[in-house]
């Protein structure tokens, strides 16, 4: 158990809260960084993957895990990011200039997108998302001369002038960059003014006006943020997977979105990584299942809905604060041990907590 | 031909309408939003399927069987996965929802030789027009109207007259005071989710004449949301009328505007209803007191 004597305010809103933090993420970080050169190509790869999905978690998890408000739009921000950076690069635009350019436009995307969160909340708020995400599935599909319709269009590598990134390890190092900064940024947003207007938008809209936080102003925010950093991780997607067609950004992508932050750990963003890592490993177990399953189940083509499914209902109802909260659970349980005790992660029930007129 | 377009998009509707039935029966019961009525519909329309094929049963006999079997599968989902997680945020049930939505459509998908095919429901109307004036209607139409009038005039008196659709009512408007009247409020919810079962697989067995039965049909649950908006999330007349005007605007833009706008309209009108009038049509204005 380690205990922080605290001498200045500042120790409070610090990033990293103690040595021991900065020592691991440090090491953390060093074996991201060497990774390129330890690891074989094919979990390079799928590396890269995580962090293109943790570069989106994150900004899910800033919407949805601390502002509250719940997106099953998402993969559209996804799109928007990955089919503007599509046509930049095809164009010969320098990559970080067609980059900025699709955060910047999904992020415009995401304020418009907006706009119903400042009239309607919760179920009404999903819906509105929802009916986006479809809307802008099927432009992707019918704009034929920029996206290439539903027959998808082929990205080119990131590159400026003659200089490309096509080795895997360049775009490896390309994505680390990416989602360390994404995650620098939302960690930092949620120390300052901004981020707690946010939670405190979350736990009560009523009191956070009350406070005065100007609820419309914060909201749309959180929006423009969250579907930027989409963007940000839709134009790496783009690159990554070389080609994209609509479907890849349909709902199925956004409940997968919303899958990870859930299973991850809703309001944290370690959530978000532990999520990624799980929404690309899980086909890989399930895979590596198969051979000892009969053959009846294992080739069966539902299975890997029902393995998602069945997982999803269970971390619903067993471990509401997903991977991240087992994980405190079992620090906890290290630190105090033998004093842990069965009910101290015990979750309030709020039955009153209805939004119907009393 | 106009008046045929609007019969198609009045009996298309009317499938929105009763999926959105279900959703508005759930929301209005357990405040949840049950993202897997349309998987509901779904596996109601396989089993009917498998009643006939399996069973070998006439199509009345394996519809009101799988009626009865699917609204077993509501309650036992209910007393199984919803109840326990009652009471925390709404965001967690709604994912819950996405949960068995993907456990429904991956099962049907795991039975061999079924699950991936897509089937044709041999109705014993099917075919069958009906040439009233002119005006060529096929009789699959007529029936998906003419059953869900009969419905709605059904569930209007259950919800009227009867003891257990007034304690419904009751249980709806304020679950507490409910409970202290004697109402028992969970055994009420569970009926609830297996009323919204049977419906949704009366649903499914209309709709399948249209689209066959195949494991993705429950995406047309998610058009539903747009009836249920449109109509009032919170008002079960708002349904079926939301849902006639999602099928009217589907149908009719499918005629008059280009290639593609037919499917994104609903959508379109659904944002355009959020922006103007959140509360729907039919919908009770809500204001939270602190």
């Amino acid at each position: 158990m380690r205990f922080i004597f605290k001498t200045s305010y500042d120790q409070d809103i610090n990033l990293a809260r103690h040595n021991g933090q900065r020592l691991w993420y440090g090491l953390l970080g060093l074996v991201a960084l060497a990774a390129p050169w330890v690891l074989p190509e094919y979990w390079l790869a799928q590396l890269t993957f995580i962090y293109i999905y943790a570069t989106v978690g994150v900004g899910l998890m800033l919407l949805a895990g601390f502002t509250g408000q719940f997106s099953i739009g998402h993969a559209a921000f996804m799109g928007v990011g990955a089919y503007a950076e599509a046509y930049l690069a095809a164009r010969g635009w320098p990559f970080p200039l067609a980059m900025a350019t699709s955060v910047a436009l999904s992020g415009a995307v995401g304020v418009v997108v907006g706009l119903p969160a400042l009239r309607v909340k919760g179920l009404y708020l999903g819906i509105a998302t929802l009916s986006f995400g479809f809307i802008v599935e099927e432009i992707m599909a019918r704009w034929e001369s920029v996206t290439g319709g539903s027959a998808g269009r082929a990205v080119v590598a990131p590159a400026i002038g003659d200089w490309k990134v096509n080795s895997s390890e360049g775009f490896y190092l390309l994505c680390l960059v990416c989602v360390a900064l994404s995650t620098l940024l939302v960690m930092n947003l949620l120390r300052s003014p901004t981020g707690r207007a946010f939670v405190a938008m979350r736990d009560s809209e009523i009191s956070a006006q009350s406070m005065g936080i100007t609820l419309s102003v914060y909201k749309s925010m959180s929006f423009a943020i969250s579907a930027a950093l989409a963007g940000l991780g839709g134009a790496l997607y783009a690159h990554k997977m070389q080609f994209i067609s609509p479907e890849q950004f349909s709902i199925v992508q956004s409940i997968d979105l919303l899958l990870m932050v859930v299973v991850g750990g809703l309001g944290s963003v370690h959530g978000a990584f532990l999520g990624a890592a799980f929404l690309i490993g899980m086909p890989q177990l399930i895979s590596l299942g198969k051979d000892f399953l009969p053959p009846v189940i294992g080739q069966a083509a539902g299975l890997q809905g029902v393995v998602y499914g069945v997982i999803l209902i269970a971390f619903v109802m067993l471990e509401p604060m997903g991977i991240y909260g087992r994980w405190l659970k079992v620090r906890t349980w290290l630190e105090l041990y033998p004093f842990y005790r069965r009910g101290m992660f015990k979750r309030q029930k709020t039955f009153q907590k209805s939004d119907r007129l009393k | 031909m106009l008046l045929q377009i609007i019969v198609a998009g009045i009996a298309q509707g009317c499938v929105y309408g009763l999926v959105a039935l279900g959703f508005v029966l759930i929301y209005k019961a357990t405040e949840t939003v049950n993202f897997a009525q349309g998987e509901l519909m779904m596996l109601g329309a396989f089993f009917a399927l498998a009643g006939m094929g399996i069973l070998g049963l006439p199509f009345w006999l394996a519809s009101l069987l799988a009626v009865a079997a699917m609204g077993l599968v509501g309650l036992a989902i209910e007393r199984a996965v919803i109840r326990p997680v009652l009471g925390q945020p709404a965001f967690s049930i709604v994912m819950l929802t996405f949960g068995l939505g993907y456990l429904a459509r991956g099962s049907v998908t795991m039975v061999p030789g079924i699950g991936t095919d897509t089937h044709a429901l041999a109705v014993p109307y099917k075919g069958v027009t009906l040439n009233a004036g002119g005006v060529v209607l096929s009789a699959e139409q007529m029936v998906i109207i003419g059953c869900t009038a009969v419905l709605c005039l059904l569930l209007w008196a259950v919800f009227r007259f009867t003891r257990i659709g007034i304690a419904m009512q009751a249980s709806s408007q304020n679950q507490l005071a409910a409970y202290y009247m004697g109402i028992p409020v969970q055994r009420l919810n569970g009926l609830v989710w297996g009323l919204a079962a049977a419906v949704a697989t009366i649903a499914g067995i209309l709709l399948a004449p249209f689209t066959f039965v195949h494991a993705n049909m429950g995406f047309i649950g998610l058009k539903a949301f747009p009836a249920a908006i449109v109509g009032g999330f919170s008002s079960l007349p708002g349904a079926i009328v939301g849902g006639v005007v999602i099928g009217l605007v589907e149908s009719l833009s499918g005629f008059y505007l280009p290639e593609g706008f037919k499917d994104v309209m609903p959508y379109v009108v659904v944002l355009v209803m959020l922006t103007i009038k959140p509360t729907g049509l039919f919908g009770e204005r809500v204001r939270k007191k602190v």
